[in-house]
């Protein structure tokens, strides 16, 4: 394995806007640590083209500012938590990652998101052929009730043009497999996906979002919804699919975080209500011995 | 690796080229359809625009005192209006109006407070039958149970079987909007010992007033522009004529006439008349709307 | 004083947090019914005598309407809703050209309003932003608010030499189809159907934009984030959804062209046959009952027209129900998720 990796793509040549910080001054405060460090203890990509950069990201609803100069790097096929307390941005930030943000009428966006050294922010990207490459899961499971679970499964694939029926077949089981719901479900592919339960639903979608192959998954508080028992499951699953896509999870829940990912970045709302980046590093790092005052107060439960 | 079988030459080099774009066919796609519902809603909001137009300059030409005024010239010969027309119709629908909203509201009244639930859920059945049926067989009703039974055709006739056509619909509003009163409301009055029929009608029905008002209007409208009935139960008439128990003229009987005849100036009449119709009309849907607007709807 | 046993009776069902808008009053507790006074029993009754009208006027029209159809329905049979002939003189009645006239028209104004009606419900609900919506919504629903007889005299001065153009055009490009035969008269089938079209369009777009926008949004992100294009999100998830108020909207709008009279019969051309073309003059039932109204001279002239208003009472209603079911379903769907 490479442990060099990801550095290489912050430093891209090529279409990528040059970033204005050094990565050591990426972050204010103390930063955790300089990802160099990073990569020699927690497992790397096989290859850092699914990492993802953030670059000075700002994000408003309208007038209201939700997010203020995010940078930060989101390493290729890993899991990257983003935990604080609600209201500090992080799901306004993750869907910054597939450009979602921007569906919500006077949503804005400025800054960068480089994925495989080129921004995702620049005009001749298409956000809907972004969106094929980074599949999002959320908060609330949402299957399309009038499909059924096949249909479901294939939704997104069906919108690429001509799939063979016997690969659409083996695109399906694959895709449930790998979701974990292929047992629970193989007897009744044409039964509706409402039918199912809360944690089968949303692994239907985690189902759905893998279905088109993409290289990052962003799963949005993807158990908020859920029994301790699905939770657990979806855990599991995070864990399995790792070797195969980025993960960017947003959670609340703080033992999911240390439990499922690599690296932890917690947000806060600073004053004026604006979400901010704290502190970033090894998750086990953010959780034993974190840099700044206000992460150890959150992760000891001080307040949030 | 299984899972490497079908992502084959997705990964790394391909992404480059797959951010640019997405199939030339669906995105030719997607603005033509969203382009063809935005013509869509075009033609719809320009058919009104369309017929607006027309009626407001066929109608202001041909307008003139003497359309209010006058009675119809004889047949063929130039000038005359349609006073008893004008006179008629608004005999008719005041007295439509005078029974059925009152009936209409008190029924509502049943609905929203008072009704249990299997005749409750049989009265809105009937109801939502009658709203649904074609005004021309209300106009057989009204020829049946009264044009046959008692004297003839007349105004009373076409203000009756209006009024079976405004009743349901005015019930039906009255109570939706006697449902959005909030039930604190009728319980803090209960509470302090008013009576149960003095709680509606001076505490439930002055909150819902908006919409009271709104329903009765929109119900007057309806039954003003109501043509079909008419042919079964006042028949019209050329002549002036005040009394109800006697056969009437009306506005759009008499537009439905003067269309179909060959005569140029009484189909300009008939456009003069269905300007001041469709301004009738326009300003009572106009002002409910705008009231409902502006009035605080929770 | 009654009230004090009243009070604690009535104050039971507010304790606790309630939502401000609770919709709908309960039914009163039966005991206060006892001890309620003279006033309000006689306010009581008066409101349920209101009611009950209702009730009585929907079966007492029914029923009229049976028994004075009744004497045509016996003389005929079957035969009246399957016979093409309608002759005072011989006195022979059948009203199969009307209700096909009726159905026809009805069907080709649908197949004009919903495309459009649709379209113009995504695009007030979707796509356009709010201060365009609003005024363009508020124009397509007067469209509802106009007499019928306006529209008809529209209709008979306006449309009509337009159709008349449209119809020429087409009868010397695909003249040899059956639909597209004939003299182009401009008044006909395809005039009225024009005219319904426009009539219907405001139900299907406003029902259309109310069920559009209570879609989830939750639902359209989910196939957006699976890279679709807007209009791919629309067309597979957005309508699917709801696809039952949808469909309720096109059944309520069937229902009110099928009723439709006055504008129909003022350039429809009230012919009693049964023509494949489309330009034809044709009649519909609504349409004949209006126009020989006037000239029923008999009992049984009468009365079969007594009878062709129940055939289209029996079409109307049916077509009510199914819609009226259609949105049930839909609200019972909405609510429970």
């Amino acid at each position: 394995m490479n442990a060099v990796n990801h550095l290489a793509t912050s430093t891209l040549p090529g279409d990528a806007a040059p970033t204005p910080n050094s990565p050591n001054q990426r972050l204010e405060g103390p930063v955790a640590m300089p990802t160099a460090t990073s990569s020699s203890v927690v497992p790397e990509s096989d290859d850092g083209s699914a990492g993802m950069e953030i670059r000075k990201l700002s994000a408003w609803y309208g007038p209201r500012q939700a997010l203020r100069d995010i940078t930060l790097d989101v390493p290729g096929h890993q899991v990257m938590a983003i935990i604080g307390p609600s209201g500090c941005g992080k799901s306004t930030l993750i869907r910054c990652l597939n450009r979602m943000h921007e569906v919500t009428h006077g949503a804005t966006v400025r800054g960068e998101v480089i994925l495989d050294g080129r921004n995702m922010y620049d005009p001749s990207v298409d956000p809907v052929a972004l969106r094929r490459i980074v599949g999002m899961v959320f908060q609330r499971p949402n299957p399309f009730p009038t499909m059924s679970i096949y249909d479901n499964v294939v939704a997104g694939l069906r919108l690429g043009g001509k799939v063979g029926r016997g690969s659409m077949d083996e695109i399906v089981e694959r895709s449930l497999r790998r979701a974990a719901l292929w047992d629970e479900v193989r007897d009744k592919l044409k039964e509706g996906g409402a039918s199912l339960s809360g944690g089968q639903q949303q692994r239907l979608c985690i189902a759905r979002a893998l279905a088109v192959e993409p290289e990052a998954l962003l799963m949005d508080e993807p158990c908020s919804a859920l029994d301790p028992i699905a939770t657990l499951r979806i855990e599991e699953l995070i864990r399995m699919l790792r070797d195969e896509v980025t993960i960017v999870i947003v959670t609340h829940n703080m033992q999911q975080a240390a439990r499922v990912s690599d690296r932890t970045a917690f947000m806060l709302a600073g004053e004026e209500r604006i979400g901010e980046l704290i502190e970033v590093g090894v998750t086990k790092e953010i959780f034993t011995n974190p840099h700044d005052e206000r992460t150890e107060d959150y992760i000891t439960g001080r307040f949030g | 690796m299984a899972t490497q079988t079908i992502s084959l030459g997705k990964r790394a080099s391909s992404i480059e080229r797959e951010l640019s774009s997405i199939d030339r066919r669906r995105r030719i796609m997607d603005l033509t359809m969203r382009g063809l519902c935005s013509l869509a809603a075009l033609l719809g909001a320009g058919a009104l625009f369309l017929l607006v137009i027309h009626v407001v300059v066929n109608g202001v030409a041909a307008l003139s005192i003497p359309l209010f005024t006058e009675m119809p010239a004889p047949i063929g010969t130039p000038g005359g209006g349609m006073a008893h027309a004008f006179v008629g119709s608004i005999i008719i629908v005041g007295l439509a109006c005078l029974w059925g909203i009152p009936a209409g509201l008190l029924a509502g009244i049943y609905l929203a407070d008072y009704q249990t639930p299997r005749l409750g859920g049989f009265v809105r059945f009937t109801a939502d039958v009658l709203t649904g049926i074609p005004s021309i067989v209300f106009g057989i009703f009204g020829y049946i149970l009264v044009v046959t039974r008692f004297g003839g055709f007349s105004g009373l006739a076409a203000a009756f079987t209006l009024g079976v056509i405004t009743l349901p619909i005015v019930a039906r509003t009255t109570e939706e909007t006697l449902r959005l009163v909030p039930h604190e409301l009728r319980e803090a009055a209960l509470a302090l010992g008013v009576r149960r029929w003095r709680v509606v009608l001076s505490i439930v029905l002055p909150t819902a007033r908006a919409g009271l008002i709104t329903g009765a209007m929109l119900a007057l409208a309806r039954a003003a522009g109501e043509t079909a009935p008419l042919i079964f139960t006042t028949l019209g008439n050329n002549f002036w004529n005040v009394d109800p128990t006697r056969p009437m003229a009306a506005v759009t009987l008499t537009i439905f006439q003067y269309a179909i005849w060959p005569y140029k100036n009484l189909h300009e009449q008939a456009w003069a008349a269905s300007l001041i119709l469709l301004l009738v009309v326009l300003l009572i849907n106009l002002t409910v709307r705008l009231a409902a607007r502006s009035a605080p709807s929770r | 004083m009654q009230t004090e046993i009243r009070r604690p009776v009535v104050l039971e069902p507010s304790v606790g947090s309630t939502p401000l808008v609770r919709t709908g009053a309960e039914p009163p507790p039966r005991s206060r019914r006892a001890m309620t006074a003279g006033p309000d029993r006689i306010f009581e009754i008066v409101v349920l005598s209101a009611s009950l009208l209702i009730s009585v006027l929907a079966i007492l029209l029914l029923a009229t309407i049976v028994e004075r159809g009744s004497e045509a329905l016996a003389q005929f049979g079957l035969g009246f809703v399957t016979g093409t002939t309608w002759n005072p003189v011989t006195k022979e009645f059948g009203v199969l050209p009307a209700i096909y006239g009726t159905v026809v028209t009805a069907v080709l104004a649908l197949i004009l309003a919903v495309p459009i009606g649709i379209g113009a419900a995504i695009f007030l609900a979707e796509l356009a932003p709010r201060w365009l919506a609003q005024p363009v919504s508020f124009l397509i629903e007067m469209l509802a608010a106009i007499p019928s007889v306006i529209i008809g005299l529209w209709g008979l001065f306006v449309v009509v030499p337009v159709v008349r153009q449209v119809e020429s055009f087409l009868g010397h490009n695909v003249g040899f189809l059956p639909i597209f035969s004939g003299p182009a008269f401009g008044i006909g089938v395809l005039s009225a159907s024009v005219l319904l079209a426009i009539m219907v369009l405001p139900i299907i777009t406003a029902i259309t934009r109310d069920v559009i926008r209570v879609v989830p949004m939750s639902q359209r992100e989910a196939m957006l984030a699976l890279g679709a294009t807007q209009w791919e999100t629309i067309a597979r998830v957005v309508l699917p959804y709801g696809r039952n108020g949808i469909v309720g909207a096109v059944i309520l709008a069937l229902g009110r062209a099928l009723g439709e009279t006055l504008a129909v019969s003022m350039i429809i051309g009230n012919t009693f046959k049964i023509s494949p073309s489309i330009f034809s003059p044709a009649t519909t039932l609504a349409s004949l009952i209006a126009t020989q109204f006037r000239e029923a001279d008999s009992a049984i002239y009468l009365s079969a027209l007594m009878a062709a208003a129940l055939v289209l009472f029996g079409i109307t209603v049916i077509v009510n129900i199914m819609a009226r079911l259609l949105t049930w379903r839909l609200s019972a769907f909405s609510s429970g998720s």
